[in-house]
C-alpha cells in the first residue's frame, strides 16, 4: 500500500486517504479537434513498467488532485507536485534522470 | 506413549491443573499448555486425519509451521475450524474436535484412500474428472466437496469484537528469539520508535530451549534482562502473541494479535490487527526445521527433532519412551542428549553423514548413546502409533541391515530460514550450499518508496544458525535499521554469545539415497495436502518442470501451511528430477499472511452494524418508525413507500401515488445534492459543465440540466437556480453529489485554474422536502409567511423566506407533473419542518411517499431518471433531449464527443413509452426482439426496457425504452421478451402518459 | 431558532473513554485566499482565534480556525452567531473572489474524551497519532473506519472529531465501539 505526500497539505497520505485518477499531463482536445486527436484524448494511455506519471486526489484530506512521479515497477516515488502545471518540475526529472537515465514518457525526458 | 515428565517444563505451572475437552473426552493439562503438549501429555498422539488419504496423523512440529494437528475450536458462535494444536493455548473449558475423518477419527471410512493411492497420483483430479464435462458439475465435484476438505464453516455468527490500530514506528521487528530482541535492544537505545512482535506467548525463541550462554549467563536469564530492559524504554513497545504477519509496499506492515485466545473469559476485542508504517522493518523470524523423507515419515510419533526438544524442555512432555533420532546435522544431537538426561531411552542416532565431529556428538557419545553413521531409515512401521524403524545404509536403495523398535523418531533434514516477510514484497534468495538453505541475499532486498532497501534479516533468518553470531548479526541489524531510519542515538555495546562446536550438515533430500519406487511412494514431502516424493517426481516426469506449475499440479505447499515444511524438500526432490541444481529450480512465491488469520482481524470493527455507513437524513428517524420500506441509494436508505398496517409494499405503493395525485404528498429529499458554485467565472464554467446555457439564467429562476462526461454519455441531471449575480446552486442526483462535486473540483483545479470559481457541497447542510399534488399551496398557505402564489412563485423560479417559523427557500419545480414546491430548510431544522408540514396537512389528505412513488409519477409523465434510462452508454439525443443541447455555445464536456460516427449515427436507439397491449406490466430490462440471430446464435434485438411500472392511475403497464428508430415508429407493435420464454405484444406511444399539456403544475 | 436539533442531539456513551456529540456547532467554510489580510483579519475578528498554519487548528475559548486546504478554512463559532459571521465576512471580503458558507448543519461534532482516546482515534484512522507527532493544536482531515473526517486534539485527552451529518450515526458508534474495546497500551 502506497504512500504518497500530499504536496497541498503537507501529508504523507496513506493510498487509503487517495484515490487514483489516471494519467497525468493529458491535454484536452476539444470541438476543433481531429477525430485522431480527440480518440487518443479520451482512449490513449501509457501503461509504462517504469517511470509514470499519474494524477491522485487527496480525497479524504485536503481534496486536492496533485501529481506523482513514480516507477511502476519498483513503486519508487521520485516526487509529487501541483496540478496547475502542463509538464513535470525540473527537479523531479532531474532526479528521475538521476535514477533512471534513459527515461521517456510521452514528450518529456 | 507420550506423556508427562517429572523434572522438566519450564512454562508449565504443574500446580494449576486446566481442564479441557478432545472429541468430548475430558481432559487435563496445565496453565501454560498448548492444546499439542497438553494433548500429547494425555497420549492422545492421534490428532487428525490427512486431506486426501485419511491417513492418521499426529503432531510433527511444535509451533506455526505444523501441518498435521488441526481441530475445530469452540462451540456456536465462538467454533472455528482449522486451528493449529501447537499455536493453541489451553485453557480452562477449551473444547476441541478432530476434523476431516467420518465416522471417527479412530476408525476412518475414508482411509481406504490409502489403499487406492496407486490411483490416486499427482494430477488425478485433473485427469480423472475432465470428462465427460457435466460430470464435474453434477457428480464428481458433490461427491469429493463430501469427502474431503478440511474443518466445516462456522454456521453461527461470530459474537466477539475486533478491531484495527494503525501505528508509524522507524523500526519494525519481527520475531522475539535473541536475533530480535538484540535487534530492538540496538534500535532501543538510538531512540528509535520501535516496535517488536513475537508470534507466540513467549520470548526467547529457540535459545531458550537450547540455553547457550550468553553475555556469560544462560540465554534465559540474557532474555529476561533484556526484555525487561526493552519494557523500559519510553520508545520502545513490546509485543507477544502478536505475529508479523505481512509486509507490503511501502514499509506497510500487517501484525496480527491474538488478545484473548488463550483467555476467552477476558473482556477484550478478541483479535487486533496492527497496521504499521515502518520505516525500516528487521526481520529475526528465525528457521524452521525440515523433516527427511523416507517412507513411514508421517506416521504419528515421527516428529522434527527440535520439537521433540521443545515438548521435553519447555512443556515437560515427552513424545515417546524410545526415541531413534534421525538426522544429518549436529542440532538434532541435542534432542538425544536432552531426552537422554530426563531419563528416556534413546536407542540409537541414525547419522545418515559418513562422519562427523563436534561437541555434541561427544556428548553424546559420552552419555552412552549408539551412533550409527552412513546410516538411514529404510521405512517406518506401525498405524496410528510408530512401533519401529528398519534401518539400512544411506548409500543404498533400502535393504534393511536391522530393525529397532521405538514410539517415537526424532528427524532433522536441516533448516530453512523464515524468509517469508523478507520475500512477501520482493526479497531476493540466495542457495547457501555450505548449510543447504535459501537465505535472504542482502544485495538485493525489497525496495520502499526511497528506491532503498526497507527490509533487513537477522539472525538465524538470515543464515546464521549459531548464537554467537545469530545475536551480534541481530544487534547490526537493528542499529543499522534505526540509522537509516534518522534515530541518532548510540546503540552501545552487542552482546556476545557462544556455541558448542558443530560439524557441519550434509544434504539429505531422500533417504536412503537410492529408495525404490515402494519406498519413494510412502515418503511424504506435504503431509497436509498428502504429497510424496513419487507424486513430485511423476509431475516432473510429465512436464511439469516450472516449480509453480509443479506445485499446482501436486498441491505441494497448498494446504494451511502453505508448505512450511515441504517446499525445499519438494524443491530439491524437483530439482534431482531434472537434473538442475536447486537455485536454478527456484522457489514458488511467499505471499503472506504467514499464517492464515481470521476474516474477522481484516473486517476489524466493520461487522454488523457498523459493516458499512448508512446515511441518514434528518427525516429518517421519522421514516423509520412509520413504516418506511428502505431501499438503498448508495449508502442512503430512502424509504421505497411508507407501509401502513394491513398493506403490501404493492398496496402502499398505489396508495400513495393516487394520493399524491389526488391530494398532497409529501417527499423526502434532502438526499439530492446540492452544490453553490460561486465566482465571476462560475456562469462561464457551469457553461462547459451543463450541455446547456446556464451564465444567461436570471437570477430568481430554475433552469433543467443534463451534464454529460467527455465521452458524451450522460452522467447527471438536476435543477440549476441562479442565486446571485456570481452564485448557482446545482441539485445532482442523490447519488451524483459527491461524484459530480469532485468531478467540478477536476476541472478547476486541472484544467481551468485560472478561473475564479469556487465549490462548495451543501447538500447535507439542507433539508429538502418536496410538496406535491393539487393541495401543495394551500398547506403552505396555511403555515404562512412567503408569496407561494402562482403569480408571486410562477413555475421554474425560486424564493428565499420564511414559511411558518422556518427560514426557507421554495423551488417551484416539479418531478411528478403536479402543482409541486420542493423547500429547502436548515438541516437542523428538518424535522420540525416535516413535522410542520404533516400537521397543517392533515386537513388535505397528507401522506409522505417514497422513491417508488416518486419514479411512478415521473414516469407517469414521461420523466427520465439518470441510473434508468441512462447506463453510461446513453446521449441526451437517445433520450430525445436535443433541446438541452446548446447550439450557442462553442465547447462544453462532451460537446465534441457526439459528432463522433457511432453518436450520431441515425439508427441508435431512441426513447419512447411503452404501452402493452394486455395492459401487463413489461419485465425490467427486457429485450425488444428483431428477426433473425446474430453471429452467435442469439435472437437479434431492437430495443429495451429501461423504466416499467404499473401505474395506478392510469391502471395499467407503463413503459419506457430505447428502441431502434423509435420516435419514428409511432403505433407499431413489437414484441418484448418475458423470463419465462414468451413475448408481449407491446405498442410504441408517446413517452408522456398522464397530464399531456401539463396543465396540472401549471396552476 | 429554538426547534433546531444536532445530528444526534447529544448521545453519550460513557467510559473509561467518553464518546460524546458536541451539540449544534456553528461551521462556516470560506473559500478564498488565506493569504490575504483582510481574509486573516476578519478570520480572527469572528473567532478571536489566531490564524492557523497548515495542519493547525487555533482555539480561542470554543470558537476555532482549522486549515482545511490551501484555499479553505474552517470556522467555528456558535449555532447562533453563523448569520452575523457571515454577514462580517461578506463585509470584509466585498469585490473579492471567495466563498462563505454555513455549514453548521451539515455536519457533527463529536468529542473523544480520556486516557486513552488517541488510542481510539488510532484505531480508527490511518494516521500517525504518536504522541510526538501529533499534538494539541494539530488538524488532520482523513477518514475514520469507513467515512471522512476532520479532527483536531482541544487537549492531551480530548479529540474533537467532525464528519458528515448523514453519517454522524455510524462514526458515533464506531468511535464508541472503540472506547469499549479498550487501551492499547502502545502511546
Amino acid at each position: 500500500m502506497l504512500t504518497l505526500n500530499c504536496p497541498y497539505c503537507g501529508v504523507d497520505a496513506d493510498e487509503t486517504d487517495l484515490h487514483g485518477e489516471g494519467e497525468a499531463h493529458l491535454k484536452r482536445f476539444g470541438p476543433n479537434s481531429t477525430d485522431d486527436e480527440f480518440h487518443d484524448y479520451l482512449f490513449q494511455r501509457q501503461n509504462p513498467k517504469g517511470v509514470h506519471f499519474e494524477r491522485w486526489r487527496h480525497v479524504y484530506g485536503c481534496g486536492k488532485f496533485f501529481h506523482a512521479a513514480r516507477c511502476t515497477a519498483t513503486l519508487e516515488v521520485f516526487g509529487t507536485y501541483l496540478a496547475q502545471t502542463l509538464e513535470p518540475p525540473q527537479d523531479i526529472k532531474d532526479k528521475i534522470t538521476a535514477k533512471r537515465p534513459s527515461w521517456t514518457w510521452g514528450n518529456f525526458s | 506413549m507420550s506423556t508427562r515428565l517429572a523434572n522438566t517444563g519450564r512454562l508449565v505451572n504443574k500446580n494449576k491443573a486446566v481442564s479441557f475437552t478432545f472429541n468430548g473426552k475430558n481432559l487435563s493439562g496445565f496453565d501454560g499448555d498448548t492444546l499439542a503438549s497438553a494433548l500429547l501429555a494425555n497420549d492422545q498422539m492421534l490428532m487428525g486425519r490427512s486431506f486426501k488419504y485419511h491417513r492418521p496423523r499426529g503432531v510433527v512440529a511444535s509451533g506455526a509451521e505444523e501441518p498435521n494437528a488441526l481441530v475445530n475450536l469452540g462451540t456456536g458462535p465462538d467454533f472455528e475450524p482449522n486451528q493449529r494444536v501447537t499455536t493453541t493455548e489451553l485453557y480452562d473449558g477449551l473444547s476441541a474436535t478432530s476434523q476431516n475423518h467420518w465416522p471417527s477419527l479412530e476408525f476412518d471410512v475414508g482411509a481406504v484412500n490409502k489403499h487406492l493411492s496407486r490411483f490416486l497420483p499427482a494430477g488425478f483430479y485433473y485427469k480423472m474428472f475432465i470428462h465427460p464435462r457435466p460430470f464435474w458439475k453434477y457428480v464428481y465435484e458433490p461427491i469429493i466437496r463430501q469427502s474431503a476438505g478440511l474443518g466445516k464453516a462456522p454456521k453461527t455468527r461470530d459474537d466477539d469484537a475486533y478491531e484495527h490500530f494503525n501505528i508509524n514506528v522507524d523500526v519494525m521487528v519481527v520475531g522475539g528469539g535473541i536475533a530480535g530482541l538484540s535487534a530492538a535492544l540496538a534500535a532501543g537505545r538510538t531512540g528509535a520508535r520501535v516496535l517488536l512482535v513475537e508470534q507466540t506467548a513467549h520470548w526467547g525463541g529457540r535459545a531458550v530451549v537450547d540455553q547457550p550462554t550468553i553475555d556469560g549467563t544462560p540465554a534465559e536469564d540474557w532474555v529476561n534482562t533484556t526484555l525487561q530492559a526493552l519494557e523500559g524504554m519510553g520508545n520502545v513497545t513490546v509485543r507477544n502473541r502478536t505475529q508479523g504477519s505481512g509486509v507490503y509496499d511501502h514499509g506497510y506492515v500487517l501484525a496480527y494479535e491474538r488478545i484473548t485466545d488463550h483467555a476467552p473469559d477476558v473482556d477484550a476485542p478478541r483479535h487486533r490487527l496492527w497496521r504499521i508504517r515502518a520505516k525500516q522493518i528487521v526481520t529475526a523470524t528465525g528457521a524452521i526445521e525440515r523433516p527427511l523423507s523416507f517412507a513411514g515419515n508421517d506416521i504419528p510419533g515421527v516428529t522434527l527433532a527440535a520439537a521433540v526438544r521443545d515438548y521435553a524442555v519447555n512443556w515437560g512432555v515427552s513424545m515417546g519412551d524410545r526415541t531413534v533420532v534421525v538426522t544429518n546435522n549436529d542440532d538434532a544431537y541435542r534432542t538425544a542428549i536432552t531426552l537422554k538426561k530426563a531419563g528416556l531411552d534413546v536407542p540409537a542416532i541414525i547419522d545418515a553423514r559418513d562422519g562427523a565431529m563436534g561437541d555434541l556428538i561427544e556428548e553424546a557419545r559420552d552419555l552412552g548413546i549408539r551412533i550409527a553413521f552412513g546410516k538411514g531409515i529404510a521405512k517406518v512401521k506401525g498405524n496410528k502409533r510408530v512401533t519401529s524403524v528398519g534401518i539400512c545404509a544411506q548409500a543404498g536403495e533400502g535393504a534393511e541391515l536391522e530393525e529397532i523398535a521405538c514410539d517415537c523418531v526424532a528427524m532433522s533434514g536441516g533448516w530453512s530460514p523464515v524468509v517469508h516477510l523478507w520475500s512477501h514484497c520482493g526479497g531476493k534468495l540466495v542457495w547457501d550450499d555450505a548449510q543447504a538453505m535459501f537465505r535472504p541475499d542482502a544485495e538485493r532486498p525489497p525496495l520502499g518508496a526511497d528506491g532503498q532497501g526497507f527490509v533487513t534479516t537477522a539472525g538465524i533468518a538470515n543464515g546464521h544458525l549459531f548464537t554467537a553470531e545469530g545475536i551480534a548479526d541481530g544487534f547490526a541489524a537493528g542499529r543499522a535499521a534505526a540509522k537509516t531510519a534518522g534515530a541518532k542515538g548510540k546503540a552501545g555495546d552487542a552482546p556476545a554469545g557462544s556455541d558448542a562446536a558443530e560439524g557441519a550438515i550434509s544434504p539429505v533430500w531422500l533417504m536412503p539415497q537410492g529408495a525404490k519406487q515402494a519406498l519413494r511412494s510412502k515418503a511424504w514431502l506435504d503431509f497436509q495436502n498428502d504429497v510424496k516424493v513419487s507424486d513430485v517426481q511423476l509431475a516432473a516426469q510429465e512436464g511439469f518442470e516450472s516449480v509453480e506449475h509443479a506445485k499446482r499440479y501436486t498441491t505441494l505447499g497448498m494446504a494451511t501451511d502453505q508448505g512450511k515444511l515441504s517446499n525445499i524438500n519438494g524443491l530439491a526432490i524437483l530439482s534431482k528430477s531434472l537434473n538442475a541444481d536447486i537455485p536454478n529450480v527456484g522457489t514458488t512465491t511467499f505471499r503472506p499472511p504467514y499464517t492464515p488469520i481470521s476474516m474477522s482481524s481484516i473486517a476489524g470493527p466493520a461487522k454488523g452494524d457498523l459493516f458499512q455507513p448508512i446515511r441518514l437524513t434528518p427525516i429518517s428517524d421519522w421514516s423509520n418508525a412509520n413504516g418506511a420500506d428502505n431501499e438503498p441509494v448508495g449508502q442512503w436508505r430512502r424509504p421505497y413507500a411508507y407501509v401502513r398496517d394491513g398493506e403490501t409494499v404493492h398496496d402502499a405503493v398505489n396508495r400513495e401515488v393516487k394520493n399524491t395525485r389526488d391530494n398532497l404528498g409529501l417527499l423526502d429529499a434532502s438526499t439530492l445534492g446540492k452544490l453553490i458554485v460561486k465566482g465571476a467565472d462560475a456562469g462561464k464554467f457551469l457553461d462547459m459543465m451543463y450541455t446547456n446555457m446556464m451564465s444567461n439564467l436570471a437570477v430568481g429562476k430554475c433552469r433543467y440540466g443534463l451534464m454529460c462526461t467527455e465521452n458524451g454519455f450522460l452522467s447527471d441531471d438536476g435543477v440549476v437556480a441562479r442565486i446571485d449575480d456570481e452564485t448557482w446552486l446545482c441539485h445532482t442526483t442523490t447519488g451524483g453529489a459527491e461524484r459530480i462535486h469532485a468531478w467540478m473540483e477536476d476541472w478547476l483545479q486541472c484544467e481551468w485554474w485560472d478561473w475564479n470559481v469556487y465549490v462548495a457541497n451543501v447538500t447535507e447542510q439542507l433539508a429538502q422536502i418536496a410538496v406535491v399534488g393539487p393541495n401543495a399551496r394551500k398547506v403552505l398557505e396555511k403555515l404562512g409567511g412567503m408569496d407561494v402564489s402562482k403569480e408571486a412563485l410562477p413555475f421554474m423560479q425560486w424564493r428565499d423566506g420564511k414559511i411558518g417559523d422556518f427560514d426557507a427557500r421554495a423551488y417551484r419545480i416539479s418531478f411528478s407533473g403536479e402543482l409541486s414546491y420542493e423547500i429547502a430548510v436548515p438541516a437542523s431544522q428538518g424535522r420540525a419542518f416535516w413535522d410542520a408540514l404533516l400537521d397543517a396537512g392533515e386537513e388535505f389528505g397528507v401522506m409522505p411517499y417514497g422513491t417508488e412513488c416518486l419514479h411512478i409519477l415521473r414516469a407517469e409523465k414521461g420523466f427520465i431518471m439518470i441510473g434508468d434510462e441512462t447506463d453510461g452508454t446513453v446521449i441526451p439525443q437517445d433520450l430525445n433531449l436535443q433541446w438541452a443541447l446548446s447550439k450557442k455555445k462553442t465547447d462544453y464536456l462532451g460537446k465534441r464527443a457526439h459528432s463522433r460516427s457511432h453518436m450520431a449515427d441515425p439508427n441508435r436507439w431512441k426513447l419512447v413509452g411503452l404501452e402493452t397491449l394486455d395492459g401487463s406490466v413489461l419485465p425490467d430490462g427486457a429485450y425488444a426482439i428483431a428477426e433473425g440471430d446474430n453471429a452467435n446464435g442469439q435472437r437479434n434485438v431492437q430495443g429495451r426496457v429501461t423504466s416499467t411500472y404499473y401505474s395506478a392511475n392510469m391502471d395499467r403497464g407503463i413503459a419506457m425504452g430505447l428502441v431502434h428508430n423509435g420516435p419514428d415508429r409511432m403505433g407499431e407493435v413489437i414484441e418484448f421478451n418475458k423470463v419465462d420464454g414468451g413475448t408481449i405484444k407491446t405498442k410504441i406511444v408517446d413517452q408522456v402518459f398522464y397530464d399531456k399539456d401539463g396543465e396540472k403544475q401549471n396552476v | 431558532m429554538s426547534n433546531a436539533v444536532s445530528a444526534l442531539q447529544g448521545a453519550v456513551a460513557p467510559g473509561e473513554v467518553t464518546v460524546r456529540e458536541g451539540g449544534l456547532q456553528g461551521m462556516i467554510t470560506l473559500r478564498g485566499d488565506l493569504s490575504n489580510a483582510k481574509l486573516k483579519s476578519v478570520c480572527k475578528t469572528v473567532t478571536g482565534a489566531n490564524f492557523p498554519k497548515m495542519g493547525e487548528a487555533k482555539m480561542s475559548g470554543d470558537n476555532a480556525l482549522a486549515w482545511m486546504s490551501p484555499d479553505e478554512m474552517l470556522i467555528l463559532v456558535p449555532h447562533s452567531d453563523v448569520a452575523d459571521a457571515i454577514a462580517k465576512i461578506d463585509k470584509a471580503l466585498k469585490g473579492q473572489h471567495y466563498l462563505a458558507e454555513n455549514l453548521s448543519d451539515a455536519r457533527a461534532i463529536i468529542m473523544v474524551e480520556g486516557t486513552f482516546a488517541r488510542e481510539v482515534m488510532a484505531k480508527l484512522a490511518p494516521v500517525d497519532l504518536h504522541p510526538d507527532t501529533f499534538k494539541p493544536g494539530d488538524f488532520r482531515r482523513t477518514r475514520l473506519g469507513q467515512v471522512a473526517a476532520a479532527f483536531w486534539m482541544k487537549d492531551d485527552d480530548t479529540f474533537a472529531v467532525i464528519c458528515f451529518r448523514s453519517v454522524a450515526d455510524y462514526t458515533f458508534r464506531l468511535l464508541a465501539a472503540g472506547a469499549k474495546g479498550g487501551a492499547v497500551g502502545h502511546f
